[in-house]
């Protein structure tokens, strides 16, 4: 080890390089984007200006410019969405051969792919997420999504051995701002696949995403009422959760919000799922390939400026390595590059909101103030829009709040183990359970610590992953209901029989 | 010559003995003096399920089954009990019947619930079911069959139970907590409460240690019950009171999935 810490010092005098090189601006153009100066609500096929006559501005977060006008649903709004849903279900898509219905989405999932990059600039300005993100994962695969759950439509009765799946009705669905239209593909492509239609609120501040997917649906000739956008802030999602004719409510979001929906359904008999909060442990030990275990790190808490549910934001280091890795760690900090996030070269994007913002901020104070040491990498941030550092925090208690509580930002908090037992126990810690990151050499140790850890996803070498094959959601308070592969189609389905 | 006959006294079922109620309170019911299962009497089944979670879940699935089949094999030697306790001998026959064909099922879930995912990338990608925890149970009627078709499910997948029993009808519960003990059944894996459903239930629903709640035999305020739950995400069942079905032990599992790269 010592000699490790030596190599370490050695390599840290030269670690200046990176750091010192230049890139030049390498911008995407915005010019294949072109926004409205206001939206109304896609309703029953068409966008219909809001009974609420209510309106909010939508901003690009990286600039804090204003990018559209943008309909605030009220309670009518939300009961004309589930009207038409209602109407779309019972007389043309719950009536549709099933093959038909495979077919639609198969569209869907093309047009997605010939728009992706016009899709993809769209997410940049209104989320702030780097373009190099929104380019090669966000609409992949979102595309994917709705081309797995196309070809699913017509099998139904295959993934359900011995039962007669049907569609549950109007789903009222629920998504974040994090990966806008990869949240409303995985929401929407299995309903739909299943024979449901939907109402589907995109979150407050990244709507335009969703409002240009209704372009999509009206490219794909899909019947009116089948897919219907409804935007707004919190009150609006209230109004579909309580709405009478919703069959069944996915949401994903924060736990707080998702145990108030479970709350709000108690008693109602309607049907939830529900992907909510995480602060999942990568645990590294010391026979682990550190490079690659380095870049796990960096790509499971800084990737989307760390606005992922599943980050990886409890780093637990093996002490015998601990000083290789946080030396490492901070070496590679010092080369993301935080800025402009249609800059192709950009690691690191604006953080979603003010709101965030301010949250991140006062969590990383309660860090500083109950005592953890706090990194950050020399930074220059763009004067306008909002921007926070890659953080690491040392010297961390479990006590702390940055290791309790969900930050949800680009803000890692390091801990200590000695021994496998103790960081079961402490990544178990945790009323969360939707992720953890494994890094070890050794093969059975994968597997007993991919036993033993509470979560419903556990990464094995590798960190961040995401495929429509591949099942996703939480243990414990992260929620209930998978989404991806076959278990995705469950929360959509009735099934008859004993 | 009669002989007077030695009366059994009905007591409660927590980490595998049979203790009265730490309220010293009882209520009648079926003639008896039935142990009146008091809140803290369900803290400490709820805490000892808990503990008795990581041995249960952490058997192999051929021996779990083997377990719940030797459940079948107790009840059957004391058919003419439970049948005296219940609505009678075919509620009995059905009962341990399908307590076999759960028993059946410990080591079949994986392969029917789990899946291997193909993946667009070089990860090699697999989900499997996983016991979800301490799971509470109020037992709907008939008070065997109905109790039976609940339990056996989420024992099976390798869950902890705490039971609330029927209220009127408690006494054939602790008749299968004594088959239960008889079983090579851990301590602690199943805890039978009798009681006042009123005093029981929203405590079972608001425990925060109790990680999913089987309301199929919930008789009281279900939207009160659902609402207690929120407060740590619980998952909710409503099951069929006489039913059996795979689908039944899927609603108490946890799905994980694991990625791993692949290359040489």
């Amino acid at each position: 080890m010592i000699k490790d810490k030596r190599e370490v010092a050695r390599r840290g005098e030269a670690a200046a390089i990176p750091t010192a090189w230049e890139y030049a601006p390498a911008p995407e153009s915005r010019e294949i984007v072109h926004f409205e100066d206001r939206y109304g609500l896609y309703i029953g096929g068409q966008f219909l200006e809001p009974l609420s006559n209510e309106r909010y501005t939508t901003i690009d977060p990286a600039r804090e410019e204003p990018l559209a006008e943008i309909a605030q649903a009220g309670k009518a709004d939300v009961d004309r969405a589930v009207k038409a849903a209602r109407e779309a279900y019972a007389e043309r898509w719950s009536q549709l051969r099933p093959s038909e219905r495979a077919k639609y989405l198969f569209r869907i999932a093309r047009i997605l792919q010939e728009r992706s990059r016009e899709f993809a600039v769209v997410e940049s300005l209104n989320g702030g997420k780097p373009i190099r993100e929104s380019r090669d994962v966000d609409l992949p695969l979102a595309a994917a999504h709705f081309f797995y759950y196309a070809g699913w439509a017509d099998k139904l009765e295959y993934a359900f051995p011995n039962r007669t799946p049907r569609p549950i009705g109007v789903a009222g669905q629920i998504i974040p701002w994090n990966f806008p239209l990869l949240m409303l593909a995985w929401k929407i492509a299995p309903a739909l696949a299943a024979g449901n239609t939907v109402v589907l609120k995109p979150a407050e501040t990244t709507p335009l995403s969703a409002l240009l997917f209704c372009d999509v649906v009206r490219q794909a000739e899909l019947p009116p009422g089948v897919v219907n956008i409804v935007t707004g802030d919190g009150r609006t999602g209230a109004e579909l959760v309580s709405h009478p004719d919703v069959d069944k409510i996915a949401f994903t979001g924060s736990t707080e919000v998702g145990k108030a929906i479970q709350r709000t359904l108690a008693g109602s008999g309607k049907r939830l799922t529900l992907e909510l909060g995480g602060k999942a442990a990568n645990i590294i030990f010391d026979d682990a390939p550190l490079d690659q275990a380095v870049e796990g790190i960096i790509n499971g808490i800084y990737f989307n400026q760390g606005h992922v549910c599943c980050a990886g934001s409890r780093l637990f280091v093996e002490e015998s390595i601990y000083e290789t890795v946080i030396s490492k760690l901070k070496r590679r900090m010092k080369t993301l590059r935080v800025g402009d996030p249609l800059d192709k070269n950009t690691d690191v994007g604006a953080i979603n909101s003010k709101q965030q913002l301010d949250k991140i901020g006062s969590l990383v104070q309660s860090g500083i103030d109950e005592g953890a040491e706090i990194y950050q990498p020399p930074c220059k941030l763009p004067e306008r829009g909002y921007w926070f550092v890659p953080t690491v925090f040392t010297n961390v208690a479990q006590s702390y709040r940055i290791a309790q509580e969900e930050i949800f930002g680009p803000v890692l908090s390091v801990l200590t183990f000695r021994t496998p037992d103790e960081a079961i126990e402490k990544a178990n810690n945790t009323p969360y359970g939707l992720s953890a990151g494994v890094w070890t050499e050794k093969g059975s140790r994968i597997l007993a610590m991919a036993q033993k850890l509470r979560a419903g996803v556990v990464w094995a070498n590798t960190y961040n992953r995401f495929d429509p094959a591949s099942p996703f959601g939480g243990y414990k308070e992260s929620g209930f209901g998978r989404e991806g592969g076959r278990h995705g189609l469950e929360p959509y389905v009735a099934l008859d029989g004993s | 010559m009669s002989r007077l006959p030695v009366r059994k006294t009905y007591k409660l079922f927590i980490g595998g003995a049979f203790p009265r109620s730490e309220s010293g309170r009882t209520y009648d019911a079926e003639g008896a003096n039935v142990a009146r299962g008091s809140r803290k009497d369900l803290r400490d089944a709820v805490r000892i399920a808990r503990q008795a979670g990581a041995g249960w879940s952490g058997m192999t699935a051929y021996n779990r089954g083997q377990v719940v089949y030797r459940v079948a094999e107790m009840m059957e030697t004391r058919r003419a009990e439970l049948a005296g306790l219940s609505s009678g001998a075919d509620e009995v026959e059905r009962a341990i019947d399908r307590v076999v064909w759960y028993a059946g099922w410990a080591d079949k879930l994986a392969q029917v619930v789990g899946s291997a995912n193909p993946v667009a990338g070089p990860y090699f990608n697999f989900t499997i079911p996983e016991p979800t925890g301490v799971v509470g149970i109020l037992a709907p009627e008939p008070p065997l069959l109905g109790l039976v078709s609940r339990l056996a499910p989420v024992l099976v997948g390798g869950n902890t139970a705490v039971v609330v029993a029927s209220e009127a009808h408690p006494l054939v519960a602790i008749e299968l907590a004594e088959c239960l003990a008889t079983a090579d059944v851990p301590p602690g894996v199943v805890n039978v409460i009798t009681g006042l459903r009123r005093e029981l239930a929203p405590q079972l629903a608001s425990h925060m240690d109790v990680v999913a709640l089987d309301v199929t035999g919930a008789d009281g305020d279900l939207a009160e019950l659902e609402r207690l739950g929120a407060e740590n995400v619980k998952r909710i069942v409503r099951g069929k009171a006489d039913g059996q079905s795979p689908y039944e032990i899927e609603a108490f599992l946890e799905l994980k999935t694991v990625w791993h790269p692949i290359g040489m």
